[in-house]
């Protein structure tokens, strides 16, 4: 089975999440990679769930939310989401996450070509990058049953009683 | 408490400094409380017994094992799941074992990497042979062992069962005292912390106002206002996200915090929270500015996981530590 | 032949083991001694930003965080090219005269001392520094603890922590004295010296006056002539701080010296299969083995190499018990390893008297205490004298001040191969034929390491990771399930 990568996308309620349906209704195809997961507003993204998203097999991860400067329904949470990304970027790349693997993009309700656009690039250059290979099993450290088991040294003894 | 037989308790260290048997002994004249009402009976730092003794012991023999250090090589995992067995409580003293520590720093690389830098490519070894040290090797006499190197470092809590968490690079004498005092006479909840339920910001005395910041600014590259916050002035302070009770000692010494303490409760990932933190505060507004800003926050990762890479969602750098990928 | 393992050794900072291989006729054939832990700072330092390794290098060692802490600052100040104002340096030596007050006295009392207070084959139960209360009483007991904390406070003041304190940084130190700091720390210097001095009495009366004890530092296996090596100042002065590096031969005659820039001229590092720790040597004399004298490259570190290598002390009392010490060992160099426990106390001695002067120096209050570096960041070498040993740290750092390579050559691992030869000696000396071997016999054989104070902590800072690896994978019930090997 050749590899597909598995994109999570955090789409913001008010433009991304409805810019995503409108190339639904619209039959725009766009490839299952993706699963949406819908926040209120971009600026909810908290960096955790990206690493908890990349920890638990997501090959890549977008962020959407409305266009800055004034677009945004809360008036300035993507103005957030636009701050943290080169820093977690960043942050991401000294953990062995290609940069290229987190995007932020800024998709309006009327934007459905956009969302799709961005999902067949990301998917190619996913696929380019190769799978990230992470999954919750093999991040884990130790479990119990797995425990290294180093056959004792031949008993000397400590000293003589 | 007069008729109580004394607690037995036990000290052991892994990968560790010392500093956490040092904060021991600095807890000055309440080491004489403690020996009225604790046995310890082993101590390597400081005392005769040996391993022999500890595996001589009954399982459940020892009431409290404090255990700094994290889990580096076999021995150290050996050791810690001996101690596991022959004690009631297991707590994890200070930052090593709790999260990881200051070596766990290490699982930026691997274990090639680091053997290979320490005994072929330092400028002062001279190793035309290109010796390594070995798990067995033998010697004109006879054999002689070393444990096993791990590929990346882990928290004790990751490789055994932990009752408490004391944390601190070390942790300080009123935090030591109070809780040996708890566990000699409470039971806490398992996975207690022994430690502020806030973060640092809630004890700092330095004011606080609207944050902003304009420019980074590297700990020597300013002289900061007194009395007034660090991370305000463009100071990168791990203060949000670390654990309050350490009594601010460096913030008294217009030092910057690194988050030795761990991090808050109810946080997963210390580095992504600071990542939301700190971008909270920056002043800007456009694409640009945010990435040229970010290019003076350097070493992200080596600053907000100082203390607790092993523990971090990712546990370090993926494509380097042992068994990360598959 | 049969192998006799002390595991752990104890009452040091830091993990080793001794093997002590006997043949047939119960003799000692030699004795290794096995470092088995590492961490690697030399490589995951790579990659952090060099002002922060003030902050990181510190927790090679917890018990002389002091050290690194400074040797870090001065190779950072190095790196920039900055000069740091002279109430900077000399609030980092008052911190480093506290250190190092704190750190020989709580060698003294808690990790070597007991042997000698207590006795070498007491109980195991007793040697310790509990044990050491209950002998000396607890009246002392409390100033053995009061003092040492007087030390720790004196670096509270200056880094905010007694371990791992934060107050050095490249340019200078962070924070000033206050006057009621400066008050507090003239009296606790002042309550120092006074310990120092019944320390040293101490010394005379439960060591030197014990004739047993005063046989066996004279004796042959607990000597071993080798070179020497300390920091100096310009009158070749015991220096902690600052200064340059002077090695003198098994005959007490200087045989290089040199500036901290200069070490990879004269210092390099050996490897053995066996242990996990790297045997310095001096380069131009070579590598013969773990052996000494004249025509090997084995050289000592710490108390007595320092004094050794010197001409003399800086301070008139501890000036005077060089005196005093060299005259009952016979002269310079002293090549007597139980030697470097009353080497400590002088030192403790010095350190008590510079915390007097340096807290009573009327400029000690001011404010000029830090330099804003300006210049682009390239390559450093920082080297101070810790309790330990000589200590070296180099950092090549890219034009943002990112480190790039670090190479730390750290006090206790200087005295690697002289401490193997030691207890070998030492084991030879206490393990005969026919002679039953109990559990005191062993501490005597730990003794010849704790003369040192080693810190294996500090030795083994580096961390090695591929080499040929067995698992074997058991289920809960011990069956072995799979064996996974690596060559």
């Amino acid at each position: 089975m050749s590899y597909e990568p598995k994109i999570l996308g955090f789409l913001c309620n008010w433009c991304a999440y409805t810019g995503a349906d409108l190339a639904g209704t619209a039959r725009m195809k766009y490839p299952a990679n993706i699963r949406i997961i819908r926040v209120m507003c971009s600026g909810r993204i908290d960096p955790t769930f990206v690493l908890k998203a990349f920890e638990e097999g997501a090959d890549g991860v977008l962020m959407a939310g409305c266009h800055p400067p004034s677009e945004c329904h809360y008036q300035n949470g993507n103005l957030k989401a636009m701050r943290r990304y080169p820093l977690l970027k960043k942050l991401l790349s000294q953990l062995g996450i290609e940069e290229d693997r987190l995007r932020l993009e800024w998709i309006s309700a009327a934007e459905g070509d956009k969302l799709v656009r961005v999902v067949n690039e990301m998917v190619d250059k996913l696929k380019e990058l190769g799978p990230l290979g992470l999954s919750k099993s093999n991040v884990e450290p130790l479990g119990e049953s797995e425990t290294l088991n180093i056959d004792n040294p031949t008993e000397e003894e400590n000293y003589v009683k | 408490m007069s008729n109580k037989e004394k607690l037995k308790i036990a000290f052991y260290w892994a990968a560790s400094c010392g500093g956490c048997e040092v904060a021991i002994l600095d807890i000055d004249e309440a080491i004489l409380k403690v020996i009225e009402i604790a046995d310890i009976v082993f101590w390597p730092c400081a005392m005769d017994f040996k391993y022999s003794d500890v595996r001589a012991m009954e399982d459940g023999y020892i009431d409290v094992t404090f255990f700094n250090g994290a889990v580096r090589n076999s021995e150290q995992l050996e050791i810690a799941e001996l101690l596991r067995r022959k004690s009631k409580i297991m707590v994890a003293f200070g930052s090593c074992s709790s999260s990881g520590g200051i070596p766990g720093l290490a699982n930026f690389y691997s274990a090639k990497e680091i053997m290979d830098y320490a005994y072929l490519e330092t400028p002062s070894t001279e190793n035309p042979d290109k010796i390594q040290p070995q798990v067995k090797s033998t010697v004109k006499e006879g054999e002689i062992e070393l444990p096993t190197f791990f590929g990346r470092v882990y928290s004790l809590d990751q490789v055994v069962d932990v009752d408490y968490y004391i944390p601190g690079c070390p942790p300080v004498p009123d935090q030591i005292v109070d809780a040996v005092m708890k566990l000699a006479t409470e039971a806490p909840e398992k996975g207690h912390v022994f430690a502020g339920d806030k973060t640092l910001c809630d004890t700092c005395e330095l004011e606080k106002h609207d944050k902003k910041i304009e420019k980074i600014y590297r700990p020597h590259e300013i002289i900061p206002e007194p009395g007034l916050c660090l991370l305000e002035q463009g100071i990168i302070c791990l203060g949000p996200i670390t654990r309050s009770g350490c009594g601010n000692r460096c913030i008294n010494v217009n030092m910057p915090c690194r988050g030795c303490f761990g991090i808050s409760p109810n946080v997963i990932d210390g580095g992504a929270k600071f990542v939301s933190a700190l971008a909270s505060i920056l002043d800007v507004a456009e694409e640009e500015a945010a990435e040229e800003i970010t290019k003076s926050i350097l070493d992200p990762a080596g600053t907000f996981y100082r203390f607790d890479l092993p523990k971090s969602l990712l546990h370090g750098n993926i494509r380097k530590i042992e068994g990360a990928i598959k | 032949m049969k192998k006799i393992s002390i595991d752990p050794i104890t009452r040091l900072e830091g993990h080793g083991r001794i093997d002590i291989f006997l043949n047939d006729a119960g003799e000692v054939e030699n004795a290794y001694m096995v470092i088995p832990e590492l961490r690697g700072f030399e490589k995951f330092c790579v990659g952090r930003p060099v002002e922060e390794m003030p902050r990181i290098t510190p927790r090679i060692c917890g018990v002389c965080p002091v050290a690194h802490h400074m040797a870090s600052a001065k190779a950072c100040d190095a790196v920039y090219n900055v000069e740091i104002p002279p109430l900077g340096k000399k609030l980092r030596e008052l911190c480093y005269a506290g250190y190092y007050f704190e750190d020989h006295n709580l060698h003294f009392y808690a990790l070597g001392g007991p042997d000698f207070v207590v006795g070498p084959t007491a109980p195991a139960a007793e040697r310790n520094i509990l044990g050491v209360i209950n002998k000396v009483g607890l009246n002392i007991g409390k100033e053995v603890i009061k003092h040492r904390s007087y030390g720790q406070r004196i670096v509270e003041i200056f880094g905010g922590k007694p371990i791992h304190g934060v107050g050095a940084i490249p340019g200078g130190v962070s924070k000033g004295l206050s006057k009621e700091e400066i008050d507090e720390l003239k009296m606790m210097a002042d309550s120092c010296l006074e310990f120092a001095k019944f320390t040293i009495k101490i010394f005379h009366d439960i060591v030197l006056g014990n004739k047993g004890y005063v046989d066996m530092i004279l004796s042959d296996p607990w000597k071993m002539d080798t070179y020497y090596m300390g920091l100096v100042d310009e009158n070749n002065h015991v220096n902690f701080y600052d200064g340059e590096v002077r090695v003198v031969d098994t005959k007490g005659k200087e045989f290089c010296k040199f500036k901290p820039h200069e070490y990879l001229d004269h210092i390099a590092e050996h490897v053995e299969p066996w242990s996990y720790l790297k045997f310095p040597y001096l380069k131009n004399v070579g590598w013969k083995g773990i052996v000494t004298g004249q025509d090997s490259g084995v050289y000592r570190v710490a108390p007595l190499a320092r004094l050794n290598a010197s001409d003399g002390m800086a301070t008139p009392l501890a000036q005077e018990e060089y005196e005093k010490m060299y005259e009952t060992l016979g002269g310079k160099p002293a090549h007597n390893t139980l030697a470097f426990h009353w080497a400590r106390v002088i030192e403790a001695l010095y350190a008590a008297e510079m915390l007097v002067e340096l807290s009573n120096d009327p400029d000690i209050g001011g404010d000029d205490y830090r330099a804003i570096p300006t210049e682009t960041p390239t390559e450093g070498v920082g080297i101070d004298e810790a309790c330990r040993g000589t200590l070296i740290h180099h950092y090549k750092t890219d034009e943002n001040g990112i480190l790039t390579d670090v190479n730390l050559i750290v006090a206790t691992v200087q005295n690697n191969a002289a401490i193997c030869k030691s207890i070998a000696d030492a084991a030879r000396s206490v393990i005969t034929k026919g002679k039953k071997i109990d559990e005191g016999t062993l501490n005597i054989v730990e003794m010849a390491f704790r003369a040192y104070d080693p810190c294996y902590a500090c030795g083994t800072h580096a961390l090695p990771g591929e080499m040929p690896l067995t698992l074997n994978i058991k289920d809960k019930d011990g069956n072995l399930v799979q064996t996974i090997s690596r060559k």
